[in-house]
C-alpha cells in the first residue's frame, strides 16, 4: 500500500509543476509589462526600471521561474496588487468555508444521489427509470448560479424560512475557532444553538452546489448497480434464495459503489467550479468568492494563486481518492 | 436503418433533438419572432419592471426591454459562442490527439504532458484566469473557454487511436507507402469520429453553460448584449419583486443545455456499446 501511495504521488508530480509553469507564463510572461501594471497608471520610466529591478523582471526567465518556485514552496503567493495584503494567507483563512460548503454537498449528494440510483437500476427502463434519467440530465444542465438566485427567492425573500446570504448571523461572534468548520466547532463544544444558525445558513448553498453532483452519482450508480447485477456472485445469491432487497442494498450495492468512488474526484473539480458564482451569490466567505472579487477588481496574483491553489487541492483529492479506492479493492494497488 | 429505429426507442433522446431542433429554429428565425428588433437593446423607461403580459409575454427589465425578445434574441449568441468554442477546441484538440496516438517520442509526450496540465485545474477556474488576463470581452471569453477545452478532445481522440493504430487496415496502408497525414485524417479519423461527435454534442451543453456563468460574473458579453448570463446578472438587484427578468432567462439556458445533454446521452448510448445504458 505504502507502495501504490509513492507510486500515485510520483504521477500527480508532472502535472503540478506543469501548472507551475502554466501560472508563471501568465503571470510574468503573458502580461505586457508586470512592472509597469506593478508600478502604476502614473509611473515615471525610472519608476518602472525600479520596480523591474526589485522584482526582478530583469533576471533570465529561467532564473525568475527558479525564484517563483521558491516562493511558492514557501507558500508565498506574492501581494494582492489591490489591497497588498498576503494571497496565501486571505485564501488560508477562506479555505474552511469552502472545504466545508464542499463536503456537506458531496455528503447531500451521495446520500440522495446512491439510493436514487440503485432504484433506477433495480428498475431500468421503467417510468421511474425515464424521469430519473430526465432529472439526471436536467441536474446537469441547471446553471448553478440561477438555481440559487430562484431559492433565494423562494425560500428567503418570500418565505423567510432561510437566511439570504453569508455562512453565520451577522455582528454574532462564530463558533470557537478549533477546525474552521462552523458545523464541527459548534458541535465540539456542544453549542447547538451555533449549530442550528451555521446549519441554517449553508442549507441553500449546499443544496445548490449538490445538484450536478447528485445528478452524477445517481447515473453513476445506476450503471455501476446494472453491471453488478450480471454478475455470477449475484446469480448465485439469487438460486441460494436470498431475499432480493438483501441481495441489491448489501451485497450488489457494495460492489458498485467502489468502483463509483474514483467519480468522486472527478466531482470535486466540478463542485469547485460551481462554488465559484455560488459562493458569490449567498455571500459565503469562502475561495470561491474571493476569486470571483478578485476578478472583479482584475487582482491577476490572486487570480492565479487561486488556480494554483485549486489545481493542488484537486490534486490531492484525486490521489485521496485513488488511495481510499485500492483500500476498498486491493485489486486496483496492483495494477499501479 | 437499425440505428435510427434504435434511436427513435429512446424517447429522452428524441425530446433532446426536438428541444435542440427548435432552439435552433428559434435563433434562426429570431428577428422575425422579435416584432421589434430595437426592443432588444432598448427598451421604454416607462414600461420598466412590468410584469408578464399579453404585451410583454415575459415582462420587461429594468431598462424597460422585453423580456422576451431578449431571451429571444440571446439564444443566437449563446448557440454562436458555444459551436465557436467547441469547433476551436475541436480543431486544436483532434490534430493533436491524433499525432500524440499515433506517434510515440516526445511530440507525442509533450502533447499528453500538457493535457494533463490543463486537466489538473478545473475548467472553468482556468478559463475564468486566461480570460480574466486577455481583457474582459466576448472574444477572450471564447478563447478562454476553448483554450480550456481541447484537452477534452485531446485525451478522447488519443485514447481512441492507440485503440486502433496497431489495426490491419493501418498496417497495410504504412505497407502501401501512404504518407501519415493521409492514415491520419483520411483513415483514422473516421475510425474515432463517433466519440468526437458525442463529446461535441455534450459539450454545445456545457460551454452554453459556462459562458453563462462568465456573463454573470461580467468577464463574457458586455452590455447591452442580450446574453443569458448576463440578462440574469443585471436583473438581480430587482428581486424579488421582478422575478421573471432573472426567471426566464434561466429557463432559457436549462431548457437549451437540457437538450443538448439528452441528445447527447443518447447517442452515446448508440455509439459505444460499452457504455450502454439499458442492456
Amino acid at each position: 500500500m505504502t507502495r501504490f501511495i509513492l507510486g500515485r504521488l510520483l504521477l500527480a508530480l508532472p502535472a503540478l509543476f506543469g501548472l507551475l509553469v502554466l501560472t508563471f507564463i501568465m503571470l510574468r510572461v503573458l502580461p505586457n509589462d508586470p512592472s509597469a501594471a506593478l508600478a502604476g497608471e502614473n509611473a515615471t520610466p525610472e519608476q518602472i526600471a525600479a520596480v523591474r529591478k526589485a522584482y526582478g523582471f530583469d533576471e533570465p526567465l529561467w532564473k525568475q521561474f527558479v525564484i517563483y518556485v521558491g516562493q511558492v514552496a514557501r507558500a508565498d503567493l506574492g501581494n494582492s496588487i489591490i489591497s497588498n495584503r498576503p494571497v496565501a494567507s486571505d485564501i488560508a483563512w477562506r479555505l474552511p468555508a469552502t472545504i466545508e460548503l464542499t463536503f456537506v454537498s458531496l455528503l447531500f449528494a451521495a446520500i440522495v444521489g446512491i439510493p436514487l440510483g440503485t432504484m433506477a437500476a433495480v428498475w431500468h427502463n421503467s417510468p421511474f427509470d425515464h424521469a430519473m434519467r430526465i432529472v439526471t440530465v436536467g441536474g446537469l444542465a441547471i446553471a448553478s448560479f440561477w438555481f440559487a438566485i430562484i431559492l433565494q427567492i423562494v425560500f428567503s425573500m418570500d418565505l423567510g424560512w432561510l437566511p439570504l446570504r453569508s455562512r453565520y448571523p451577522d455582528g454574532v461572534p462564530p463558533p470557537t475557532d478549533i477546525t474552521g468548520l462552523y458545523l464541527v466547532d459548534s458541535l465540539l463544544t456542544l453549542r447547538f444553538d451555533q449549530f442550528w444558525a451555521s446549519f441554517k445558513h449553508i442549507v441553500m448553498p449546499a443544496f445548490t452546489l449538490s445538484l450536478g453532483g447528485l445528478a452524477s452519482i445517481a447515473r453513476f450508480t445506476r450503471a455501476g448497480v446494472l453491471e453488478t447485477m450480471q454478475k455470477d456472485f449475484v446469480h448465485y445469491a439469487e438460486a441460494a434464495g436470498y431475499a432480493r432487497k438483501r441481495i441489491i442494498w448489501v451485497y450488489v450495492l457494495r460492489n458498485s459503489v467502489v468502483a463509483a468512488t474514483t467519480q468522486i474526484g472527478l466531482l470535486f473539480g466540478a463542485l469547485i467550479s460551481s462554488a465559484v458564482a455560488v459562493e458569490a451569490i449567498f455571500d459565503w466567505p469562502g475561495v470561491g468568492s474571493y476569486a470571483v472579487s478578485a476578478i472583479l477588481t482584475s487582482d491577476y496574483k490572486a487570480v492565479l494563486a487561486v488556480t494554483l491553489v485549486v489545481g493542488v487541492i484537486y490534486a490531492i483529492v484525486n490521489i485521496i481518492v485513488d488511495v481510499v479506492h485500492a483500500m476498498l479493492d486491493p485489486r486496483v494497488a496492483e495494477n499501479l | 436503418m437499425l440505428i435510427l429505429k434504435k434511436f427513435l426507442r429512446d424517447i429522452p433522446a428524441v425530446l433532446g433533438l426536438l428541444i435542440i431542433s427548435v432552439v435552433c429554429l428559434i435563433a434562426a428565425f429570431a428577428p422575425l419572432i422579435v416584432a421589434d428588433a430595437d426592443a432588444v437593446y432598448f427598451g421604454n423607461i416607462i414600461d420598466r419592471l412590468k410584469p408578464p403580459s399579453a404585451e410583454f409575454w415575459f415582462g420587461t427589465d429594468n431598462l424597460g426591454r422585453d423580456v422576451f425578445a431578449r431571451v429571444v434574441m440571446g439564444t443566437r449568441g449563446a448557440l454562436l459562442v458555444a459551436l465557436t468554442v467547441v469547433t476551436l477546441a475541436i480543431v486544436i484538440g483532434v490534430p493533436a490527439g491524433l499525432y500524440a496516438g499515433y506517434t510515440n517520442g516526445w511530440g507525442s509526450e509533450i502533447i499528453m504532458r500538457v493535457t494533463d496540465v490543463f486537466l489538473a485545474v478545473p475548467q472553468l477556474i482556468l478559463a475564468l484566469a486566461i480570460a480574466q488576463l486577455m481583457g474582459r470581452g466576448l472574444e477572450s471569453a471564447m478563447a478562454a473557454l476553448a483554450l480550456t477545452y481541447w484537452p477534452f478532445f485531446c485525451r478522447t481522440v488519443y485514447g481512441e487511436v492507440r485503440r486502433v493504430r496497431n489495426a490491419l487496415f493501418v498496417e497495410a496502408l504504412q505497407g502501401l507507402g501512404a504518407s501519415t497525414s493521409r492514415i491520419l485524417f483520411v483513415h483514422v479519423l473516421p475510425n474515432v469520429a463517433s466519440p468526437i461527435i458525442v463529446r461535441a454534442t455534450i459539450g454545445m451543453g456545457f460551454t452554453i453553460l459556462t459562458t453563462a456563468v462568465l456573463g454573470f460574473l461580467g468577464i463574457g458579453a458586455a452590455p447591452p448584449s442580450p446574453d443569458w448570463g448576463l440578462a440574469i446578472a443585471e436583473s438581480r438587484e430587482y428581486l424579488p419583486e421582478s422575478w421573471w427578468a432573472v426567471t426566464f432567462p434561466g429557463l432559457a439556458i436549462l431548457i437549451t443545455v437540457l437538450g443538448f445533454n439528452l441528445f447527447g446521452d443518447g447517442l452515446r448510448d448508440l455509439v459505444d456499446p460499452r457504455l450502454r445504458r439499458s442492456r
